[in-house]
C-alpha cells in the first residue's frame, strides 16, 4: 500500500463540496484536497440560492472554508470548468479520487402548453438573477403587471414571492443584484398566488418559513382550498406546518396593500396567451389516497383562468449528467452506493441524493461518501496519482490563465462588501466574471 | 433559562456534536433527522452550557432571555419539541 498522502480533488464548491472537503481533511490528518469551482466564487447555492433576506444562512460557508484553510491542506481553485479547462479523464488521473458535488442546477419543467411563451420562467432563473449569478445577469422580468403566479409548493416558490413583495426599502437593506433591485424599484406587483396541486398538508414549505410571512406587516397572507386542515395524523414538523397554515386561513384579510395568496388543489394546464402570458389555467383538484398511503392529485372539471404576465414554475431542481459518469435520467442523479461510483469516483450533494434537504443536510451526506472513499483508500483500492500536482497546475495555467485561488476570492469577498460599505448595505456582488476578476488585480484595482 | 434554536437553522447540526447532555434532536443518525424543519432543543435538560451557540455556523442557537422579538416564538416550538419526543 502506498504512504503517499491522499490527494482528492472535488467539483463544485457549494455546500457539498465543502462539507466533503472539511470531513476528509479531519478525517484523514494527511489528505490533501482541492476544491474546484466553475465561478471564481465558492458558495453554490448557499450564495446564488438563498435568499438575500436570508444571508445569514450562507455563513455556513465561510465558516466551513475557514476550517478548511485552516488544515493547511486545502486549495481552492476558482474559474475553472471541468469539462472545459480539465477533462474529469485529466483530473481522475492527477488524483486518487474524485469527488463530484455539482448539485443539480437546472430546473424541473412542467410539461403543459405555453411554457415557453415570454412571461413564463424557471423560479430557479430568477433566483440565480437577484442573486447576481453571472449567468443570469442579463434576464429581464417583466414587473409591470399587478399578478404573479408560482407554481409550486416548496421554500423556493416562497422565496420568489418573498422577494415579488419584499418592496425595495427592504431589499435596499440586502445584498440582492443591483440589476434586480433597480428592476424590483419599478416592480407593479401587488399580488403573488403560489399554486399547490395537492393540500396544505402536503405542501413543502418548512414551518419556519411559513411562520417568517407573519412579520411582513404589509402583506397579507390568504390561503386558499387548503383542503382538509387538521393536523391530528401528522408528525410534529408538519403538525407546526398546519398550526400556521390554518392561522392565515383563519385570519381575515386585513386590507394591506399586497397579498400573499397560498392556493391550494389547483394545477396548472396550460399558459394562455399569443406573444407572451396573458394567463394561467388552473384545474381543481381533488385528493385520493393511493394503496401506499401517499395522497395524489386526480383533476376535476373546474377550470378557472388566472390573469397574469408572470409565471414561475418552482417545481424542483434537476441534475445534468457528467461526462464520463454513468446517469439516471429519470432522477437525475448519478447512481452511486453510499457516494461511490466506482473506487475512485464519487459524488455527493444533490448529484447524489436528488434535490432535497436543506444546507446542513449534505453534511451527513458527505461524511457517507467521505467514509466510502476513506474505505478504499484504506483498502489500496485506489490508483495512485500518474501526474504531480505541479504538472496538472502547469496544464491548467496553459488553458485558464485566471484561475482564482483562495487569496482570489478574498479578494473579491473583500471588494464586494467594501463597495456595500458605502450604500450601507452588507455587500454589493459582482454579477459578471469580468469583474469579478478584476477585483483579483490589486495593481489595476488601485486606480 | 435553557437556549433555543431559532428559525435560520439550516441543520447543520453542529450543536448536536457540541452539547454535552445530548438535549438537541432529532440527531444525524436519528430517523426524523433527515426530513425535520429543524432542531429542538430541550429546555428542562439544557445545562445552558453556551456549547451549542458556539458552535452554530451562522448564529441561530441564543439563550431564551435574549431572544429577538422576531424569533420569540421559538422559545414554546423547542419545548413543544421536547414535550412530544422525550424518551
Amino acid at each position: 500500500m502506498s504512504t503517499a498522502p491522499l490527494r482528492v480533488a472535488i467539483v463544485g464548491a457549494g455546500p457539498a463540496g465543502l462539507y466533503a472537503a472539511t470531513e476528509l481533511l479531519k478525517r484523514d490528518d494527511r489528505a490533501k484536497v482541492d476544491l474546484y469551482e466553475r465561478l471564481p466564487t465558492p458558495g453554490g447555492l448557499a450564495r446564488a440560492g438563498v435568499s438575500p433576506d436570508h444571508a445569514v444562512r450562507r455563513e455556513v460557508i465561510e465558516v466551513y472554508e475557514r476550517l478548511a484553510m485552516a488544515s493547511g491542506r486545502y486549495r481552492f481553485r476558482g474559474n475553472v470548468e471541468i469539462g472545459r479547462h480539465l477533462s474529469p479523464a485529466e483530473l481522475g488521473a492527477a488524483y486518487h479520487a474524485v469527488i463530484y458535488a455539482s448539485g443539480a442546477a437546472s430546473d424541473r419543467r412542467l410539461g403543459i402548453p405555453g411554457e415557453d411563451l415570454p412571461g413564463s420562467h424557471a423560479a430557479t432563473d430568477f433566483v440565480a438573477w437577484y442573486n447576481a449569478h453571472p449567468d443570469a445577469a442579463d434576464r429581464t422580468f417583466d414587473l409591470g403587471g399587478e399578478r404573479a403566479v408560482v407554481i409550486g409548493n416548496g421554500n423556493v416558490a416562497l422565496d420568489v414571492a418573498r422577494m415579488l413583495l419584499l418592496g425595495p426599502e427592504r431589499l435596499a437593506r440586502t445584498d440582492v443584484a443591483d440589476h434586480a433591485l433597480q428592476a424590483l424599484r419599478g416592480s407593479r406587483v401587488r399580488e403573488v398566488v403560489i399554486l399547490g396541486r395537492r393540500g396544505a398538508a402536503q405542501a413543502a414549505f418548512t414551518a419556519p418559513e411559513l411562520m417568517e410571512l407573519d412579520l411582513l406587516d404589509d402583506i397579507d397572507v390568504v390561503v386558499e382550498s387548503a383542503g382538509d386542515l387538521a393536523t391530528a395524523d401528522l408528525d410534529f414538523n408538519r403538525t407546526l406546518r398546519m398550526q400556521r397554515i390554518g392561522e392565515y386561513a383563519r385570519r381575515a384579510a386585513m386590507g394591506r396593500p399586497k397579498r400573499l395568496v397560498l392556493r391550494f388543489l389547483h394545477s396548472p394546464v396550460a399558459i394562455v396567451g399569443d406573444d407572451r402570458v396573458r394567463g394561467l389555467r388552473v384545474v381543481e383538484n381533488r385528493l385520493l389516497r393511493r394503496e401506499d398511503g401517499q395522497w395524489r392529485a386526480e383533476p376535476g372539471d373546474t377550470v378557472a383562468e388566472i390573469a397574469t404576465h408572470l409565471v414561475f414554475r418552482a417545481v424542483g431542481y434537476r441534475g445534468a449528467p457528467i461526462e464520463g459518469l454513468p446517469f439516471d435520467e429519470r432522477r437525475g442523479v448519478v447512481p452511486n452506493e453510499r457516494g461511490r461510483v466506482s473506487p475512485g469516483c464519487y459524488v455527493t450533494g444533490w448529484i447524489k441524493r436528488g434535490p432535497s434537504g436543506v444546507i446542513g443536510s449534505n453534511k451527513v451526506c458527505a461524511q457517507e461518501t467521505v467514509r466510502a472513499l476513506l474505505e478504499d483508500f484504506r483498502a489500496a483500492r485506489l490508483d495512485a496519482p500518474q501526474h504531480s500536482p505541479q504538472q496538472l497546475e502547469r496544464r491548467l495555467r496553459e488553458r485558464q490563465p485566471e484561475v482564482v485561488d483562495y487569496r482570489g476570492w478574498k479578494a473579491i469577498d473583500a471588494s464586494e462588501r467594501a463597495a456595500g460599505l458605502e450604500q450601507q448595505r452588507p455587500r454589493v456582488r459582482y454579477s459578471t466574471v469580468e469583474r469579478m476578476l478584476r477585483a483579483t488585480r490589486p495593481a489595476q484595482n488601485a486606480s | 433559562m435553557a437556549y433555543v434554536i431559532v428559525g435560520s437553522c439550516v441543520n447543520d447540526a453542529a450543536c448536536v456534536d457540541a452539547c454535552p447532555v445530548d438535549c438537541i434532536h432529532p440527531a444525524p443518525g436519528e430517523a426524523a433527522f433527515s426530513g425535520t424543519d429543524m432542531l429542538y432543543i430541550d429546555p428542562d435538560l439544557c445545562v445552558d452550557c453556551n456549547a451549542c451557540a458556539e458552535a452554530c455556523p451562522i448564529g441561530a442557537v441564543m439563550p431564551a432571555i435574549k431572544l429577538p422579538v422576531e424569533w420569540q416564538r421559538y422559545r414554546e416550538i423547542n419545548a413543544a419539541y421536547a414535550r412530544e419526543h422525550r424518551r
